[in-house]
Formats: C-alpha cells, sequence, structure tokens
C-alpha cells in the first residue's frame, strides 16, 4: 500500500470512528430526552448526523473513484449551489439565456478546465470572460430595469458557487515536490477543518456562548463560540499535519487562516440570506437546509487556501 | 405496447421535471383526500400541471387526470400521445363554436368514474404582473353539479422563472409546490362569492416572492 492510500485509509477510519461517536451520543440523547421525537434540537442534530455520513460517504466514493470522482462531485456542488442562488435573486425574462448559460456553459467549461488543467484560463474564466460576456448576452433583449443590479447578482452567483467552489478541487491540479500523488488528502484537510470548525463553534458555542457577534445576522454566533472554535480547529489542523505537505506549526497557520475565512464566509453568506428574507438557501440536505448553507465556509476559504499553497508550495 | 410506452415516457417526465426543478412539495396538515378531488392552481407556465402530477404521491397520480385545452393537445401525433396517453388529460374544447362535448359534462364524468382533476381556473397562463388572474366560471359550474367534491389550492412557486413563455431551454431553478387544505362549496353559495373565496385561498398559499423580480 503506498504512503497516500495507508494515510487516507488512517484519516477514513478517523472520520468514520467520530462519526460513530457522534452517532452514538445523538442515539442516547434521543431515547433519553426524545423517545417521541418531541424535542426539536435533538431531531435536527440526528437528522445532521445522518446527513454527514451520506456526505462523508459521497466524498469518499469521489476520493476512490479518482479524479474525474472528485471532478463530477464538486460540478454537481457548484451546479446545485448555483440554483438554489439564483433562485433568491432578482432575475428578469431578459436573463434567461444569461443564465442558461452559467447553468449549461460555464460549470461545464470551468471543471473541464480543472480536468485540462488550464491554470491561466481558469484562474480568469469567470472573473474576466463570463464577467463581460452574461451583461452582454442580457443586454441584447433590450431590457434595462435594474439591469446594473440584475447582472451583478448573477455575476456573484457564479462567482461564489462555481469559481470559489471549483478551488476546492484545483487543489488536486498542484504540483507540489515531495506530495506527488496526494493531492486529494490537501482536499480532506480543507473540508475537515473548515467543518470542524464549524461544528466546534457550534458547539462552544452551546456550552460557554454568552456574548453575541453578530445579532442581526446570525443569533447563534458567539464570542466564546468562535474563539473555542477558531483555536480548537486550528489545533486539529495542526495535528493533521502528517496528511499535508505542512510542518506542524504551519499546518496550524493554514488551519487558522481557512477557519477565520469559513467563519466570515458564513457571516456574508448569512447577510445575503437576511437580505432575501429566507432562513435557508435550499432544502438539500436534511438538517442543514440548503447546499449552501453546508457550503458557505468552504467556498469563502478555498481559494485563499488554494492560492497559499500555489504560491509557497507549488512549482 | 402503446401503455408501456406511455408508463415509460411518464417516468422520464417526472424524473425531469424533478432534476430540474428541485422541487420541494409541501402539503397541507390533514394530508390530501383519498376521494377523488380537484386540484386548482395559478398558472404560469407550460410545465404547470406536469409539476403537480409529478410531486402527487405514485397512487393518486394514477387516478388523476390534468384538464387541458384539447386544440393544443390533438395538434400532433406526439403531443396526442402524451396528453392522451401519457396523462390520460380530460381534453376540453376551449373555443365554443368547436364544442361537441360539454366541458363541465367532461370534467363531471372524470369524477364519477373516480379520477381527480388538476385545473387552472385562470383559464389562461398569467403573463402579468399580478399574482391571479380572475377565475373563469367553470370551476363553480363544475361543483355545482358535484358539491360534495374536496377543491385542493395547489400555488406553484417559480415556475415560470424556469420556462418562461416562449422559451425552450429551462433555467434549473428550485420550484416549490404547496398543497392548501381541501375546501368545499358551501350550499347556496353564489358564483362571486364561491370563485373569490377559492381565489383567497389559492393565494394564501403563495410566499413572499423570492427575487422581486418576475
Amino acid at each position: 500500500m503506498s504512503p497516500a492510500n495507508s494515510d487516507l485509509l488512517m484519516l477514513v477510519t478517523g472520520i468514520f470512528g467520530v462519526l460513530i461517536f457522534a452517532s452514538i451520543v445523538g442515539y442516547a440523547l434521543e431515547q433519553r430526552f426524545s423517545p417521541t421525537g418531541s424535542n426539536a434540537s435533538i431531531e435536527n442534530l440526528n437528522a445532521r448526523i445522518k446527513a454527514w455520513w451520506v456526505m462523508v460517504v459521497l466524498i469518499g466514493l469521489a476520493f476512490v473513484a479518482g479524479r474525474i470522482g472528485v471532478l463530477v462531485l464538486f460540478a454537481f456542488c457548484s451546479f446545485a449551489a448555483l440554483r438554489e442562488f439564483v433562485t433568491l435573486i432578482n432575475t428578469r425574462r431578459a436573463d434567461h439565456w444569461a443564465l442558461a448559460a452559467a447553468f449549461f456553459l460555464v460549470v461545464p467549461i470551468q471543471y473541464y478546465l480543472l480536468w485540462a488543467e488550464e491554470y491561466g484560463i481558469f484562474s480568469i474564466f469567470i472573473p474576466v470572460y463570463a464577467f463581460l460576456l452574461m451583461p452582454i448576452v442580457s443586454v441584447l433583449r433590450g431590457d434595462t430595469e435594474r439591469f446594473l443590479v440584475r447582472i451583478a447578482e448573477v455575476q456573484w452567483a457564479l462567482m461564489i458557487c462555481v469559481f470559489c467552489a471549483s478551488h476546492v478541487p484545483a487543489l488536486l491540479t498542484l504540483h507540489i515536490p515531495g506530495y506527488e500523488g496526494r493531492n486529494v488528502l490537501l482536499i480532506a484537510f480543507l473540508v475537515i477543518v473548515v467543518q470542524l470548525s464549524d461544528v466546534l463553534q457550534y458547539v462552544w458555542g452551546k456550552m460557554f456562548g454568552r456574548t453575541r457577534i453578530a445579532p442581526k445576522l446570525s443569533p447563534s454566533k458567539t464570542v466564546e463560540g468562535f474563539v473555542g472554535g477558531v483555536i480548537s480547529a486550528t489545533l486539529i489542523g495542526s495535528a493533521l499535519w502528517w496528511i499535508t505537505p505542512f510542518t506542524p506549526f504551519q499546518a496550524g497557520l493554514l488551519a487558522f487562516i481557512i477557519t477565520l475565512m469559513g467563519f466570515f464566509g458564513g457571516l456574508v453568506m448569512s447577510a445575503i440570506k437576511r437580505d432575501r428574507g429566507v432562513k435557508d438557501w435550499g432544502h438539500l440536505i436534511e438538517g442543514h437546509g440548503g447546499l449552501i448553507d453546508r457550503l458557505d465556509s468552504v467556498v469563502f476559504s478555498a481559494p485563499i487556501f488554494f492560492h497559499i499553497v500555489r504560491y509557497w508550495w507549488s512549482l | 405496447m402503446k401503455a408501456l410506452l406511455a408508463q415509460a415516457a411518464a417516468a422520464v417526465i417526472v424524473l425531469f421535471a424533478r432534476a430540474v426543478t428541485a422541487v420541494r412539495t409541501i402539503w397541507p396538515e390533514g394530508g390530501l383526500p383519498a376521494r377523488p378531488c380537484i386540484y386548482f392552481a395559478n398558472h404560469s407556465s407550460h410545465g404547470d400541471f406536469v409539476l403537480v402530477w409529478a410531486v402527487l404521491p405514485p397512487r393518486l397520480r394514477q387516478r388523476t387526470r390534468p384538464v387541458a385545452g384539447a386544440e393544443y393537445w390533438l395538434k400532433s401525433r406526439l403531443t396526442r400521445f402524451i396528453g392522451s396517453d401519457v396523462f390520460n388529460a380530460v381534453l376540453i374544447a376551449r373555443e365554443r363554436e368547436n364544442r361537441v362535448h360539454d366541458p363541465i359534462q367532461q370534467m363531471a364524468e372524470a369524477i364519477d368514474a373516480g379520477s381527480s382533476l388538476i385545473l387552472f381556473p385562470e383559464g389562461t397562463r398569467n403573463q402579468t404582473d399580478a399574482p391571479l388572474l380572475p377565475f373563469k366560471s367553470g370551476i363553480f359550474h363544475l361543483v355545482a353539479t358535484r358539491p360534495d367534491t374536496d377543491l385542493v389550492p395547489v400555488w406553484i412557486n417559480n415556475l415560470n422563472r424556469v420556462m418562461p413563455k416562449g422559451e425552450i431551454v429551462p433555467i434549473p431553478l428550485i420550484c416549490t409546490v404547496t398543497f392548501g387544505n381541501p375546501l368545499r362549496v358551501e350550499p347556496d353559495e353564489g358564483k362571486d362569492v364561491f370563485l373569490e373565496r377559492m381565489q383567497t385561498a389559492l393565494l394564501a398559499l403563495s410566499p413572499r416572492p423570492a427575487g422581486s423580480g418576475e
């Protein structure tokens, strides 16, 4: 067994261990406090744990399938996230072709560019080409009402759901000396740190949370939860240095940056939800709301993580 | 052979409608009526009845027939196959001059035979900014002859953005189909009062518009 595979196996064993533990705790809580399904937070906790199982299995299968599996999985995530985003924005009849192009051209092209490892065009395709071409497609219909708002919102949807999200599988394209064939573990590192940080912020907040950070945006985010979550996720990231090309200190530092970006990403995406008057982005994942509700912190941290690793570690 | 083909086509249409719209269905507290009933919905897209039909539980879907314009569905062999064999639609003539059958009679017979109906009381697709066009009186005349039939309001949200009139490529946006609690015509209820009450019940299911766009 190659070192990459044995590391992956160890990681998977660890994740399954955590999930099994969480499932047992969830089951015990249900037996004790909510045998009839009356306690909403315990029901939600168990729905979330179940959804975690599904997500871990899906990501695991994608890893097993290799590069194509990971690309297909994230292309689907981008598609579904874009669908949730565009559902909530201002569009008019005149945007029909621009939107069709966003779903059926921009998403596949962005992921094809990753497959072809064309970094030069991958990194500017959406910010430059889609940015200029989408409003051109829309303007042809001659509808000027709220034009700037409409094109800006579609562009933001593409940046967040496609451009940023595609930086997770983009980690596979990096060539890091001494780390060949193990890039998939970088994805695991990013996703584990971001998601654990979300969960840990929630747990610390539930236990010790007193001071709300942004009561207008998110009633559940507290200073105590934030500090506890960031510190513990940073430590866990540091402890995962063995799956990365980083030293333990570097791994901790990157985990710290990822966690901060994830936190603020969550806040920004909450602000958008508030503005649109919805609680969740969608209803795709039971207990979690929509896909973007789960991805919000990942999309903000992925491009930054990618660029730091590319700048300092990659050839 | 034709029946088998129709079943396969139905399965493909349901799958396609669900995949494009990631549709979410909100059911009434008491569940849907088990007896034949009339689902009446807002109408803004070609796909409206397909979506309502697609989200119904299979057991109910099998005996639910959309009510549709004969002129459109009898145009070609393909539309005839889809209209009559796949959806088993109750095809009514829109224009009075071409009528051989009385539409009210056709619908009443379908109900008597144990089918539920999907009906769009606005009569035509709503292209205006108003949430709902005034109801046509057909639904009143129908329940006047079958007063113990349940009427279930159904609000279809967002499908007009997925497939606006005249477009051929659907935009995959999330749609919601909300079923309301069953209603009935009151004894001695006048036409206008009844239609007003049905419109209010249907509008009550409409959410605050997500985008403030169309």
